[in-house]
């Protein structure tokens, strides 16, 4: 299963962490610092694996790749392909690319909620449900055109959203 | 997100709000992030709903990303979940599967808002429960909400199944009962028309069976129509992963899965499914030569990429094969070596672990030379890499590789005087292992500690200390090997070994006072059978006489200053003696045989040296009988206390060789006595020797020592003070008086032998290292921490390349001179104690409850087609007798699939596995014919291309796998 996704910039700013495995949350703020020292070390054009057992416990393996300013990262154990977790990271990162036209990371800093629900749609509980980038935009538009429709309640007075809603 | 409300824009500040103020802060990023807080505490208060979600919104983007503490928001959390509003809810759920465990107090609270949204029309809702209770679901949220999952799995919208799927892993995990309700709706999933599904149910049970295989070994036949069905990589890849997992249970289905994998490995355009496709093969199915053959074929296509990954996959899958066919390794050598010197430290990793899988006794040597010289050319960090694993590699199974230990010796003082070697811990623990367990390789240990001490610049390095001190122990433990004591306990004595810190020191000194006793002993004995003594007294009365001579040695006590006079003529004709040992040892060196050993012991231990040697040792442990660390006092009092009982027991021989008295027999018993004790060999102990010792009869060893208070109570603990200056030959004691004359005499003394050793280092160039006629200690000494910086790195590898190959190539073994020596072993024991992997009770429920399932399953699909069955299993079973009833049941049926699928099979099995080539070509046809499969994978790679010149910054990897 996958246990952790991560996004973060260059200088080891986080921009999305989300675990599966709730042992992996604790101390997370220190595994990221490990993983963002350990990936600045790495030189361009180098595999896009790093050890990282002693970030992520035993039988973990880590996928990354770099884009312009942000690294995606993904950590996984041995139930998961390495190669199909670079193809799942290039999904994500289309899907962003669809949602946002052309993102960069301010897009990605400004819509942590989007890049979130992006993200629920492909990896569910840790595993992969979803690999097709165009039907996680359809869903990630229904949710948006759901919220809308629900904020647009407020336009009514309070008392009365909260009476309907009774 | 949130809506254009007046309300909110007037009042609260939106998440992008709270973004942009933290990017635009001037406070500092922790002051503004309190600040937040303490904002969002008050807002989230507000009994407005709306209010209370944003506020919970903008905490869950803080515990997120900047590590807030969002626990005391549990119950917010939860009235925002049960909001009627989409938008509310949904920042309720997310915060709640963010922050939520198996501890959270109001955990209780949700179940039923959970069930109320699993049931919801709304799938988003529905989906959103989901989400949730795959990721925070505990035992009684299983339990109490296993039948609505059970409803969901058959939902006739998509988009919930799959995600009722995904969560029944989290269901089973937690409450293994579901499993009775809900296992057989997951199986029909398996059959499920629909990708997605399919998808999510394979996942679910790749997992399952990582952690208990043999369970599901009845659904292989689902799996086995999947693996042959199926077009979509995804899945492919997790039927690979579980066959890996369920092959090696039971041979027969490796064999029917080989083909089809191998079938896939040939056709498919995928990296990632081609990869997953090598890696069962030479996993799980290593025993097949034909797929392997072709598993490894792949993996050289794979190591001949360009692309990293793929090289570093291709490494990682031939680190696999290795163990069983090493000839896959040797075939691709070349690459293999290559990768040693690749930029990239994955890779080097990777192939530095190979290289160390291809040794063999026969090539070790060769090997080790040249990692050894890589080693020193590398960074410090790969360096050590490239030391740990030739130290781990020669040390496996007892030096089970190593034939000659002269050579291993020499090589471990060549790794130890690698500039950058930290592995010094290794190194002093295998020194003294070799030491202990391989008689045959003392002598040259001795040589190796010889050199290594004998070296003052090695002092100055702390990695090296650990080495130093396992080389101290060694030269005093073995000294009987050395071809010059006095010079090793020269060497131990050195000024700079106050470098040292004291935990070493203290192994130094030691070896220094099983030096002295060895020499004086020889030369003691040496004496007695010159002189032909007395015969032998009888022990006892030796015993006695010793311990009289004691009691003397304390009444004589003040006449010692006299005997100290006494020696000073002995310093003086030093330099003389000096020449003659060297002049000796040299001789020794000469041809190295145990003769000239016994010949230059006999002769080398002349009067003049012995004093020399007490005289020195005396000089150098004056000062240290100050020192303020315990271990370090004992030990200079001990020698120093030796020392005096010689000085005053055999004034004959420190003043005339030819008398003897009787006295001088006594110290001569006591000497004999204490090189005894030392001579006793050390071996290695068991980890289980204590357990092994017999409790007498009659002794009751008591748990509690409560009661040990009562009976000690009047007995005093020895005060510190009473192990301090007390020397134990003489029972002299110092009181502070002499010991201020004492160190008074120190400082001359000191500075006098620093003068001696100063003109001694002089007259022999590098500290006391007598210049060797053939070479073959200094051989060893010197080149190590010169770089060759003529040798450029491409030339190395190249070098590496060749020098390997024809050590690879050559199979045969090396005739050795000797034959190899023992290794001393322990029956048993010396392993670690295996702690056998206790599983989960809640792991060994789930599995009942799925063979309980399965058996039940199968018994009533088995008995429409339980004619055709017997047939087909018509010969033995020759699986494992004592396998369970139920997995019987599953090769009958699948077997009697496989006869089903029998037609299929041949159609694509008429191709020899034997002939490569041929089949490569049939089957680079058959890609062809399969159009729509490129076909679609060319759409999807020209998506990715589509989508790569906007993010154009890194190369885009091709797509593997759509």
């Amino acid at each position: 299963m996958i246990k952790a996704v991560m996004v973060m910039n260059t200088q080891g700013k986080p921009r999305l962490a989300k675990f599966y495995d709730y042992e992996l949350a604790g101390f997370a703020k220190l595994r990221l610092l490990l993983l963002s020292a350990a990936l600045s070390s790495r030189a361009e054009n180098v595999s896009n694996f790093v050890e990282a057992d002693a970030i992520f416990g035993l039988d973990s393996r880590l996928v990354y790749k770099h884009y312009a300013t942000l690294y995606f990262v993904f950590v996984f154990d041995s139930s998961e392909n390495e190669l199909a977790m670079l193809d799942l990271i290039q999904v994500f990162v289309e899907t962003l690319d669809k949602c946002f036209k052309n993102v960069c990371e301010l897009d990605i800093v400004f819509n942590y909620g989007k890049m979130q629900t992006i993200l629920d749609e492909i990896v569910f509980g840790g595993q992969v449900l979803e690999t097709s980038s165009a039907e996680v935009m359809k869903v990630v538009e229904e949710i948006s055109k759901l919220e809308a429709a629900s904020n647009a309640i407020t336009f009514v007075p309070k008392t009365v959203s909260n009476w309907r809603g009774r | 997100m949130a809506g254009p409300s007046m309300m909110e824009t007037l009042f609260q500040r939106t998440l992008e709000d709270l973004i942009k103020g933290m990017r635009l802060q001037l406070i500092g990023e922790s002051a503004f992030i309190s600040k937040a807080v303490e904002e969002i505490r008050r807002e989230i208060k507000s009994t407005d709903l709306h209010t209370k979600s944003i506020a919970l919104q903008k905490l869950t983007y803080l515990n997120s990303l900047h590590d807030v503490d969002m626990s005391w928001a549990a119950f917010h959390a939860v009235e925002c979940m049960s909001s009627s509003r989409f938008a509310d809810k949904r920042i309720g759920y997310v915060a709640a599967s963010q922050s939520f465990n198996e501890s959270t107090p109001v955990l209780l609270l949700i179940t039923n808002q959970l069930r109320k949204d699993l049931t919801s029309v709304n799938e988003h809702e529905a989906s959103l429960a989901l989400e949730c209770l795959a990721k925070i679901g505990t035992v009684d949220l299983a339990r109490d909400l296993t039948p609505e999952v059970f409803t969901l799995l058959s939902s006739s919208k998509v988009f919930v199944r799959k995600k009722s799927i995904g969560v029944t892993m989290r269901v089973f995990e937690k409450y293994p009962d579901a499993v009775r309700v809900c296992f057989k709706r997951l199986v029909e999933n398996l059959e499920s028309s629909d990708p997605q599904s399919l998808s999510a149910t394979v996942g679910v049970f790749c997992e399952l069976a990582a952690k208990d295989p043999l369970s599901y070994l009845p659904l292989a036949p689902e799996f086995y129509r999947i693996l042959v069905d199926s077009k979509n990589n995804w899945v492919l890849i997790k039927v690979l992963k579980i066959f890996a997992r369920l092959a090696p249970l039971e041979p027969r289905l490796a064999k029917k899965v080989t083909e089809p994998i191998c079938e896939h490995m040939r056709r498919t355009g995928a990296k990632s499914l081609m990869f997953e496709c090598v890696r069962t093969v030479v996993g799980s199915l290593s025993e097949y030569e034909s797929a392997v053959k072709l598993a490894v074929v792949k993996i050289r296509e794979l190591l001949l990429e360009d692309d990293p990954n793929l090289k570093y996959l291709g490494l990682h899958a031939l680190s696999i094969v290795a163990p069983k066919h090493s000839w896959a390794v040797l075939e691709n050598k070349e690459v293999v070596i290559k990768s040693l010197s690749d930029e990239d430290a994955n890779i080097k990793l990777e192939s530095l672990r190979l290289v160390m899988a291809m040794v063999s006794e026969s090539n070790i040597i060769e090997i080790s030379r040249v990692l050894v010289h890589y080693a020193l050319k590398s960074d410090p960090e790969f360096c050590n890499e490239i030391l740990g694993s030739i130290l781990s590699t020669c040390s496996r199974n007892f030096y089970e590789i190593v034939m000659d230990f002269d050579w291993y010796v020499s090589l471990l003082g060549e790794m130890s005087r690698t500039p950058h070697c930290q592995k010094s811990e290794e190194i002093e623990f295998q020194l003294i292992d070799v030491g202990m367990r391989v008689r045959d390789a003392r002598p040259e240990l001795v040589r190796l500690a010889r050199s290594l001490l004998i070296d003052p610049a090695l002092l100055g390095n702390p990695f090296l200390h650990r080495i130093l001190s396992a080389a101290a122990w060694v030269s005093g433990e073995y000294v009987e090997f050395s071809l010059n004591p006095f010079e090793l306990a020269e060497a131990l004595i050195q000024p700079r070994a106050s470098l040292l810190p004291t935990s070493i020191r203290v192994v130094y000194l030691q070896s220094v006072f099983k030096i002295l006793i060895f020499c004086v002993n020889s030369y003691l004995s040496q004496t007695e059978t010159l002189a032909d003594l007395e015969p032998e007294v009888p022990d006892s009365i030796s015993q006695r006489e010793n311990s009289e001579a004691s009691d003397l040695a304390s009444v004589r006590a003040l006449f010692e200053r006299e005997h100290d006079e006494a020696f000073n003529p002995g310093v003086l004709d030093r330099p003389s003696t000096d020449n003659s040992i060297e002049d000796i040892g040299n001789a020794a060196d000469g041809d190295g045989q145990t003769s000239t050993f016994v010949s230059f012991r006999k002769n080398g231990f002349t009067r003049e040296s012995i004093v020399n040697l007490v005289n020195l040792v005396e000089v150098a442990m004056r000062p240290l009988s100050v020192s303020l660390e315990v271990e370090m006092l004992e030990r200079t009092c001990n020698i120093l206390g030796l020392i005096e009982v010689l000085k005053r027991e055999l004034p004959a021989v420190f003043q005339n060789e030819k008398v003897l008295e009787k006295e001088e027999l006594e110290v001569l018993k006591l000497i004999k006595l204490m090189n005894d004790a030392f001579s006793e060999e050390l071996g290695p102990v068991s980890t289980s020797a204590q357990e092994r010792v017999p409790i007498p009869d009659g002794l009751v060893l008591k748990d509690n020592l409560a009661d040990l208070d009562e009976v000690m109570g009047d007995v005093k603990l020895p005060s510190s003070s009473s192990f301090s200056l007390e020397s134990p030959y003489n029972g002299q004691r110092m009181d502070p008086a002499s010991c201020n004359v004492q160190s008074k005499e120190d400082s001359e003394a000191s500075s006098e032998s620093t003068s001696l050793l100063a003109e001694h280092r002089k007259r022999h160039g590098l500290y006391y290292l007598p210049s060797e006629g053939n070479g073959t200690i200094s051989n060893d000494y010197p080149p190590a921490n010169d770089l060759k910086s003529g040798d450029t790195n491409q030339d190395d590898t190249e070098d590496f390349v060749k020098l390997t190959a024809q050590s690879l190539v050559s199979k045969k073994k090396p005739n050795y001179a000797k034959p190899r020596p023992v290794v001393v072993k322990l029956d048993e024991g010396e392993s670690v104690p295996v702690v056998l992997k206790k599983r989960d009770s809640r792991d060994d429920l789930l599995s009942g409850a799925v063979r309980d399932i399965l058996l039940g399953d199968d018994a009533v699909k088995l008995s429409s087609s339980i004619k055709g069955k017997e047939k087909v299993n018509a010969d033995p079973l020759d699986s494992k007798e004592n396998m369970h009833d139920m997995e019987n049941s599953s090769h009958r049926k699948s077997s009697s699939r496989r006869s089903k699928q029998r037609p299929h099979r041949k159609e694509r099995g008429q191709t020899n596995p034997e002939k490569l080539g041929v089949e490569k070509e049939e089957h680079g046809g058959k890609v062809k014919s399969k159009s729509s499969h490129r076909h679609g994978r060319q759409k999807s790679r020209q998506k990715a291309e589509g989508s790569s010149d906007i993010i154009a910054e890194t190369p885009v990897i091709p797509d593997f796998l759509l």
